[in-house]
């Protein structure tokens, strides 16, 4: 890591509010709602990779570890969706799994790591929309940076961070980097390109 | 990748090759069980197909791929165009670039036609072309190569390279076995430089007559002539069609003895191993060089392949078309 980089979360902080976010997903969506499953929805996180994977995944356990509720994961690669195709030279295409039972009347919750521009959302939502009719799509972040370029917002955020164009969000998480935390770097563009 | 078009399996390099492969099985995952089989990648591109020889699976395969990535699609054939009027290949080509073509895939049975077809439309002649993506990058369309004469069919090596891999596990250090009309056969030359681009060992089993001059020379593969020899080693055996619409001379005495001799019969399927594949790139000949029974068996992966081949060339279009306009500043 480079020292000019500044550190938004530790990785402490990182484990709290992916903890925090498994709460308010399950007051929000009802999850535990009696436990009875007729009025709770069929709730399905897909996760958009590469981290938004690994976060989809730790939610899932937390959710099962607070609420008793066993959520379906999966993961959602957006690559053949994405609108920018024309300008850049192809990227490896990341798995896509979506989980047992599909997502027709489910409720989706999409996951990433960074909310930037909202494209990569957008493309998930034209992807979501091949694959099936969900009753309600929502959308958890662990780091909103502002700077929409579509009418776009998160449903659940870890933290909201301002930050100029100019910078650079690193999200580092131990299953894909082998260190974890969030640090701000002075200069690229988005966290991820 | 690093190349424009598609014309030899020897252009892809390990890396290249792989990252085809894998992507055609994420291709496979992003279809799986769905009923609506339609990507938006490719919107506003033209794929136009040029078979001046007949073909199912590939024509089909790169037609089911476009579409299902969302290209518009055009199939010119030889005997349903101008060419039976008699234009020639370069004038067609040129034409069909003129049309807006992004992408054009040929077969035809002259060998290195692909390779001229390349050549002839990558600059423009006597009038701007209509492709979206070849005009931003200001060159012509990108050429796939889908079979030139007894030349290269490189998608075909690759959907074999990849049905191995998902029969085996891997390809590096396995031993494949190519049995029949070698000197004929495009998917063989095509198979052997992918198959050692990959890490594979490749032994070619034919008659003396039925293998190119020289053949022992490309230091690529080993050759023998005793199919029976070769079966129990193998952990794939690929059986070749022989081409009789190619052939204008007496390359063996009988049909009934190039099958006995050369043929995977159902009684020599038993000397394979029993993870060994068996696959056959089509159309096959029952009787002949494969035995009546042997496709249909478990160990068989013929129609494995042709869903790989629609992956594959999704991959391969994916690759080629995608980011055409990276070279200039957006």
């Amino acid at each position: 890591m480079v020292t000019t980089d500044r550190e938004l979360m530790s990785a402490a902080d990182v484990g709290r509010t992916v903890s925090r976010m498994a709460h308010q997903i399950i007051e929000k969506t009802a999850l535990d709602d009696g436990g009875s499953g007729t009025d709770s929805p069929r709730v399905v996180l897909l996760g958009i990779p590469t981290r938004g994977v690994t976060l989809a995944r730790r939610l899932t356990a937390k959710i099962e570890e607070f609420s008793g509720v066993t959520v379906a994961f999966g993961g959602l690669d957006i690559t053949l969706y994405r609108d920018d195709l024309d300008f850049k030279p192809p990227r490896a295409l990341e798995e896509t799994s979506i989980p047992a039972g599909g997502i027709d009347g489910a409720l989706v919750i999409l996951v990433d790591d960074v909310l930037y521009t909202g494209r990569s959302v957008r493309s998930a939502l034209d992807a979501l929309r091949d694959i099936g009719r969900p009753t309600a799509v929502q959308l958890a972040v662990l780091v909103d940076r502002g700077h929409r370029e579509l009418p776009l917002r998160a449903d659940y955020v870890g933290k909201n961070v301002p930050t100029s164009r100019a910078e650079n969000v690193k999200v580092r998480l131990a299953e894909d980097d082998g260190v974890e935390g969030i640090w701000i770097a002075p200069y690229g563009g988005p966290a991820r390109p | 990748m690093s190349v424009r078009h598609l014309l030899s399996a020897a252009d892809l390099s390990r890396d290249e090759a792989t990252a085809i492969l894998d992507d055609a099985d994420r291709f496979r995952q992003a279809l799986l069980g769905r009923e609506v089989k339609k990507l938006p990648t490719l919107r506003g591109r033209t794929v136009i197909t040029m078979f001046y020889e007949n073909s199912t699976r590939t024509r089909v395969s790169f037609e089911v791929a476009g579409k299902w990535m969302s290209a518009d699609v055009i199939n010119v054939s030889a005997s349903g165009s101008s060419v039976a009027k008699g234009e020639s290949l370069r004038d067609t080509a040129l034409t069909l670039r003129a049309a807006g073509a992004d992408a054009l895939i040929i077969r035809h049975p002259a060998s290195g036609s692909a390779q001229l077809l390349a050549e002839w439309t990558a600059e423009e002649r006597g009038g701007p072309s209509l492709g979206a993506g070849a005009q931003r990058l200001g060159g012509g369309p990108c050429v796939i190569n889908a079979g030139d004469g007894t030349h290269e069919h490189p998608t075909q090596a690759l959907l074999d390279a990849l049905t191995v891999r998902q029969r085996l596990g891997d390809i590096e250090g396995r031993r494949v076995v190519i049995v029949g009309d070698v000197l004929h056969s495009r998917v063989a030359r095509s198979n052997v430089a992918l198959l050692n681009t990959l890490g594979a060992e490749v032994v070619l089993v034919a008659p003396p007559t039925l293998l190119p001059v020289g053949v022992a020379d490309w230091g690529a593969a080993t050759v023998s002539h005793e199919l029976d020899a070769e079966l129990p080693g193998a952990d794939a055996v690929m059986m070749l069609r022989v081409q009789a619409e190619r052939m204008n001379g007496a390359f063996f005495p009988s049909e009934r003895e190039y099958s006995i001799r050369y043929g995977l019969s159902d009684r020599r399927q038993a000397q394979l191993a029993d993870h060994a594949v068996v696959l056959h790139p089509g159309p096959m000949l029952r009787g002949m060089e494969i035995g009546f029974s042997v496709p249909d068996s478990s160990q068989s992966a013929v129609l494995q392949q042709v869903s790989n081949g629609v992956h594959v060339r999704m991959a391969v279009l994916f690759h080629l078309l995608v980011g055409m306009g990276e070279a200039v500043n957006v």
